[in-house]
């Protein structure tokens, strides 16, 4: 190897910066003889990082530093929250009028005041419990029909072309104008605002499937074919997984829109729930109790998608590091 | 270092003849391969080069049970393929590696599928893994790992069933120059060991040379076989073979092949006048200035 030559000057020099060529500490770039292939010499022991602060007040100042993205998130969103409560309390206090009429619009002190008093009585309680059973058995009926009927409409195309069309007829209908067909249809009151909690949800849960079904990568599915796969196991194994992530999405949105439907039909047939409180509130003249529904709902509709977007990251936790 | 000796091998006999693809479009059939002829004997490492689209990858696919030929025949071992299946193990150049499972149940699926128990099969995949150097690895899910440790799960998985003959479709083509070579040795140093059948597909000239016993190279559009060459090299072979005389002569017989092909494959534009910048008739300005 006569056309490796170490560069004796190197040795003594001393080193400035790891890409300088060797031998004049980056003064001057000489380069290598054409040909020639010049060693650098061997580095002394890599300089010891500097230990780290292990004191408490070292790790708060790095962790200040690591999460200063979500605290600066976090008090943005307080101060905008605390503004928009400011505005309100302003607005309403002086009982402003800008075309908009804040005159008979509860401020927020009377709105806390009549949570108090709502909370204190079973009443509002009950609006609410019965609002999430009505929520949760529609949305969990339409999961429970949306999610294997989009599997199996993205696995066997003829069954795709068969329920598609009518799909697609329904789902633009929203869910609202099926309040009188709805009440029709159902026996019980119950049975028809659930019926249209199904409904809302339905269509967003059975299209995100089916997309995600859409776009199952084919190399995957030949992989496991080529391991032994069975078309079940194919199903199980690969199809299933693979569109789960979109399914969580499906869900996510078809809670959305669930809240939405349901406090539609229960505003206009019900005689419970918190759509129907709100509603009341207004006919009864208690104004302060249509601010109190509207932030109730608001805050379960939250809680609701949140409790989804756990149950999705745990279930997938291949996702997670991202 | 001791490799030791190939196991006698009498299965894993892939034997393609007469094979016609076509599909059909609106224009009528386009014939994809033509009238293409190949063996692959027991425990030979086989190599099918040739211009991209060729239809080599189909080939493959055909052996593998994904695609039925129009003509002709697909046995392994005498009997006709008539679907995908575990005797044939396939890995792919995207990886295809379920990014749901560990690297652990990645190398797994085949043994579960087969309905091994769990424990049982989770000590076998621990074996290969350690073969391939990634049993620190079992636990993580492969967005996690590199292209390189992704496609040694990937071969891993694909010999995990025991399989007669093992087919790659430019497995190492999204690597690095460097890792590939890495690729290439553990690839042969598996091969010997295991002594399977391969059947290896690739653009790469040196690839080809350096990991086979024969090599087949295809025709542009619609493939057929246009040459077969015997590798004349010894093994073991390492990096340095690359420089002996015999290496080069074949790199550079079958790069003039290949050239032809490719040029053809590219387009009626593309011949070698063209190429030289001999067809654009710049009335003598320099090309720097015209663009």
């Amino acid at each position: 190897m006569n056309s490796i030559a170490m560069t004796s000057a190197a040795k003594s020099a001393p080193i400035a910066a790891p890409f300088h060529l060797a031998g004049d500490g980056g003064a001057v770039h000489r380069s290598a003889a054409p040909g020639h292939i010049v060693l650098r010499p061997e580095r002394d022991t890599v300089a010891a990082t500097p230990v780290p602060d292990r004191s408490v007040a070292g790790r708060a100042r790095r962790w200040l530093k690591l999460n200063a993205h979500t605290i600066r998130a976090t008090l943005l969103g307080a101060l905008a929250i605390g503004l928009f409560i400011l505005a309100w309390h302003v607005v309403t206090v002086n009982r402003m009028t800008f075309y908009v009429r804040f005159l008979n619009v509860p401020s927020p002190e009377q709105v806390l005041e009549s949570a108090r008093t709502a909370f204190s009585t079973g009443a509002f309680l009950n609006h609410i419990y019965i609002s999430c059973r009505r929520i949760f058995i529609g949305f969990a009926l339409a999961a429970v029909v949306a999610v294997p009927l989009g599997l199996l409409m993205g696995r066997f195309q003829l069954l795709k072309e068969f329920v598609f069309p009518v799909s697609e007829v329904l789902r633009p209908i929203p869910a609202i104008a099926w309040v009188p067909m709805s009440i029709m249809l159902w026996p019980t009151n119950e049975e028809s605002i659930v019926f249209i909690t199904f409904l809302g949800s339905f269509f967003p849960i059975l299209l995100n499937t089916l997309h995600g079904m859409a776009n199952v990568d084919e190399v995957l599915v030949r992989a496991a074919r080529c391991l032994g796969a069975t078309e079940r196991a194919t199903f199980r194994e690969v199809y299933f997984p693979a569109v789960l992530p979109q399914v969580f999405t499906g869900l996510t949105v078809g809670m959305g829109v669930a809240w939405v439907s349901l406090i539609a039909a229960e505003m206009i047939s019900g005689q419970f729930g918190i759509g129907y409180f709100t509603w009341e509130a207004y006919s009864l003249v208690q104004y302060p109790d249509i601010a109190l529904g509207m932030i109730t709902i608001g805050v379960l509709g939250l809680a609701s998608s949140f409790l989804i977007r756990i149950a999705g990251r745990a279930v997938t936790p291949w996702s997670r590091a991202k | 270092m001791a490799i030791p000796a190939t196991a006698p091998t009498r299965t894993g006999l892939i034997e393609v003849s007469d094979f016609n693809l076509a599909y059909d479009t609106i224009d009528g059939a386009v014939i994809a391969v033509r009238d293409a002829d190949l063996v692959v004997n027991p425990g030979e490492f086989v190599s099918i080069i040739g211009p991209s689209g060729c239809g080599k990858s189909t080939f493959l696919n055909a052996v593998a049970g994904f695609l039925k030929p129009t003509s002709g025949t697909v046995t392994v071992d005498g009997e006709p393929v008539k679907g995908p299946s575990a005797d044939r193990g396939m890995v792919f150049q995207q990886y295809s590696l379920f990014p749901w499972k560990t690297v652990r149940e990645n190398v797994e699926f085949g043994l579960k599928m087969r309905g091994m128990g769990k424990s049982e099969r989770a000590v076998a995949a621990r074996t290969l893994l350690g073969l391939a150097g990634l049993s620190a690895f079992e636990d993580h899910y492969p967005d996690r790992l590199s292209g390189g440790m992704k496609q040694r799960v990937g071969i891993v998985r694909a010999l995990a069933t025991g399989p007669k003959v093992l087919l790659l479709d430019e497995p190492f083509g999204a690597l690095d120059a460097q890792t590939r070579v890495i690729m290439q040795q553990i690839l042969t140093n598996l091969w010997q060991r295991l002594g399977i059948s391969v059947l290896f597909v690739t653009h790469d000239i040196d690839e080809a040379i350096f990991l086979s016993d024969r090599i087949y190279v295809m025709t542009a559009r619609p493939g057929t076989i246009k040459a077969e060459v015997t590798v004349p090299l010894p093994r073991p072979r390492d990096a340095a073979l690359q420089l002996s005389p015999e290496f080069v002569q074949l790199r550079a017989d079958l790069g003039a092949l290949i050239r032809e092909e490719s040029l053809k494959a590219m387009g009626g534009e593309l011949n070698e006048d063209a190429l030289k910048g001999l067809a654009v008739n710049l009335n003598g300005a320099n090309l720097a200035e015209v663009v």
